[in-house]
């Protein structure tokens, strides 16, 4: 399978030792416990120094990691009863963003998340996760739906960027974006988004404005993917790496310029590891956060949410 | 230096027109329109139009705002923001503080907006320019801050918002904090909706990607120039995702207006006018752009006709 990055290669490849040594040992009734307990220290040892000192790029590459858990898998794991909810009611459904209503621990929400399919088929249907308008609308649509009903939103970021397509122009991809942003600023009911893999630009900001936007450790969230941004400022596009690490696209970066609230720690090696893991801590942010913001009243929750994005911007004033 | 020489130096297609006081008299500039070479004076009298093909070019911020507010009326705020380096970015050949330091000389402007009050048509206004001029007119932690208060200078002094685009986007140099420009504007753009004091957004070439995903497509109505770029994704990359060619015309004003996305395609030569006459009909409906409340709807306004029966009778004493 060529489904695992090159610099989780090492690690695997000790475990897939642990592991065969364990079953043999297992069939000839040996005591392999100290050679095993040496190569788990081994084992755990590199785990850690890799995972440590990941690069903005490696961080990059385990956002988009193939067997990373997608929208549907927190959905499926934080939630019960999910219904799914479709089209924006003008033009179509668009299958780039899922979203319906769930019960966490009994609460109704509104969820909706961007979704990549896990084969081709699935993201020929999904377009790798980049939603087109509709998707957009859909989303306002049921946030509209959940706030005349007073269902706090939670929204799963994870995509390359909204769809560049024709079809996507021609229906105001631009409007749809930009009417999403003023709409969420003033819902009525909590936000909370969560960015879980890739946050591409616009295209995640769209359904992003939240009263607390949290990431997964390692996500990433930018305003132009590293690949774009080196093919326009390295003039080589193979610059993604150096790109990635001008951008400060990681969550740790973001914590750091105060545009997020809060980075959730991922199992070793990623979300991907251990998926059960990486939805716990999702979902126990989730209810935190939601439970803090539904103590608010509705005009103070939604002026707080305008001066969280107010005061982003750094510059300097009155230099002489 | 001969006549001659300047007129071979000058005739290079560039669409930046300098500085009115820089250029000398019989100065040609190529038409990138129609290929005509147009006077320098001939251009300024057509607002750097083409009096040939009606190509406009682009302006700078300055240039523009000459065009749009009433002669004399401008008063420029907060001239003095400048960006920060909160990235501290850097691209294979510069550093973004000195491409901000090489932007400066070459425009003469701290940031990519120039940003104040004015009237128009005698309408109180709060606006800011873009300016495509200083790195592609991108919008980082400057610009949205400039469009923010713009947005709240119109709020607090109950003016109209107009906003000037001309921008290929968000400033990567900044990163995240130029994405949160977006955010930061269509959340104000609530409020300014919420207290329904009107927002002209103007589209000039380009007017594309973040910035269009954001306060430039927000626009109560959204004037375009002919032949402006408006578009959210770029037609190269649009190209390698759907791998065939686009339409005729793709991106461009016009198809834009057919397509459903700005109210009316208008010459720069009309641009003030048109603007006007549409803070007309707000400035009347609000009486003088009051807030909902402020002012007793049962005022008679003598200017006005009576359009909902406010200004007839007193409905209590003729029942
Ligand atoms: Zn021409």
């Amino acid at each position: 399978m060529t489904t695992w990055l090159d610099f989780e290669r090492p690690v695997l490849e000790l475990e897939q030792k642990i592991q065969e040594l364990r079953l043999q040992a297992a069939e000839r009734g040996l005591d392999a416990g100290s050679e095993l307990a040496d190569l788990e220290q081994k084992a755990e040892a590199l785990r850690r120094e890799i995972y440590a000192g990941l690069t903005a790029y490696q961080r990059v590459q385990l956002a988009r990691h193939p067997k990373r858990p997608y929208a549907l898998d927190y959905i499926g794991a934080c939630f019960t009863e999910f219904t799914e909810l479709h089209g924006d009611r003008h033009f179509a459904d668009d299958p780039a963003i899922v979203a319906g209503l769930a019960l966490l621990e009994g609460q109704p929400v509104m969820v909706i998340g961007q979704q990549k399919g896990r084969d081709t088929r699935e993201n020929l249907l999904r377009r790798f996760g980049m939603p087109n308008p509709e998707g957009y609308r859909k989303a306002l649509r049921l946030m509209k739906l959940a706030e005349r009903f007073d269902v706090p939103v939670v929204t799963l970021v994870d995509t390359p960027g909204a769809y560049p397509g024709l079809g996507a122009e021609e229906r105001g991809q631009a409007e749809a974006i930009a009417v999403n942003l003023r709409e969420m600023a003033r819902l009525g009911v909590p936000i909370v988004t969560v960015v879980i893999g890739e946050g591409g630009s616009g295209g995640a900001l769209a359904i992003a404005i939240a009263d607390v936007v949290l990431m997964l450790e390692n996500s990433i969230y930018s305003v132009i993917s590293p690949e774009g941004c080196a093919s326009i400022l390295w003039r080589d596009g193979k610059k993604g790496p150096q790109a990635a690490e001008a951008l400060k696209l990681t969550a740790a970066d973001l914590e750091r310029l105060g545009v997020v609230e809060a980075l959730l720690p991922e199992p070793v090696g990623g979300a991907h590891r251990d998926p059960a893991a990486a939805a716990a801590a999702v979902k126990d942010a989730l209810l935190r956060h939601l439970g803090a913001l539904s103590g608010v009243l509705p005009a103070e929750r939604v002026e707080r949410r305008l001066q969280r994005y107010r005061r982003l911007g750094v510059y300097r004033e009155g230099a002489a | 230096m001969s006549w001659l020489k300047r007129e071979r130096t000058a005739i290079k297609p560039r669409a930046k027109p300098a500085p009115r006081s820089e250029v000398p008299e019989g100065l040609w500039t190529k038409c990138d329109g129609c290929g005509e070479a147009l006077f320098q004076t001939v251009l300024e009298e057509n607002l750097w139009t083409c009096p040939h093909c009606s190509h406009h070019f682009r302006v700078p911020a300055r240039t523009y705002l000459g065009f749009l507010a009433d002669p004399g009326s401008f008063a420029e705020r907060f001239a003095d923001l400048e960006a920060g380096d909160p990235l501290q970015f850097r691209d294979a050949k510069m550093k973004y503080p000195d491409r901000l330091r090489h932007a400066q000389r070459e425009t003469g402007m701290k940031d990519a907006a120039l940003t104040g009050v004015a009237t128009v048509g005698g309408k109180p206004v709060s606006l800011t320019l873009m300016d495509f001029f200083f790195m592609g007119g991108s919008m980082g932690s400057v610009v949205g801050e400039k469009v923010a208060r713009s947005i709240e200078v119109a709020l607090a002094e109950r003016r109209a918002l107009i906003i000037v685009s001309a921008t290929g986007g968000a400033r990567m140099q900044e990163g995240i904090l130029s994405l949160m420009q977006m955010a930061k504007t269509a959340a104000l753009l609530a409020r300014l909706q919420d207290e329904r004091l009107p927002f002209l957004s103007i589209l000039t070439d380009p007017s594309t990607a973040g910035v269009l995903a954001s306060y430039a497509s927000l626009g109560d109505v959204i004037l375009a120039e002919p032949k402006a770029l408006v578009g959210f994704a770029g037609a190269r990359v649009i190209r390698q995702t759907i791998g065939e060619d686009l339409p005729e015309g793709f991106q461009r004003a016009e198809f834009v207006l057919e397509k459903g996305f700005v109210d009316r395609i208008v010459h720069r030569k009309q641009m003030r006018d048109e603007a006007a006459r549409l803070l007309e009909f707000f400035w009347r409906s609000t009486r003088g752009f009051a807030p909902r409340g402020g002012v007793s709807p049962h005022t008679p306004n003598p200017e006005l006709p009576a359009v909902d029966g406010r200004t007839g009778p007193d409905p209590t004493t003729t029942r």
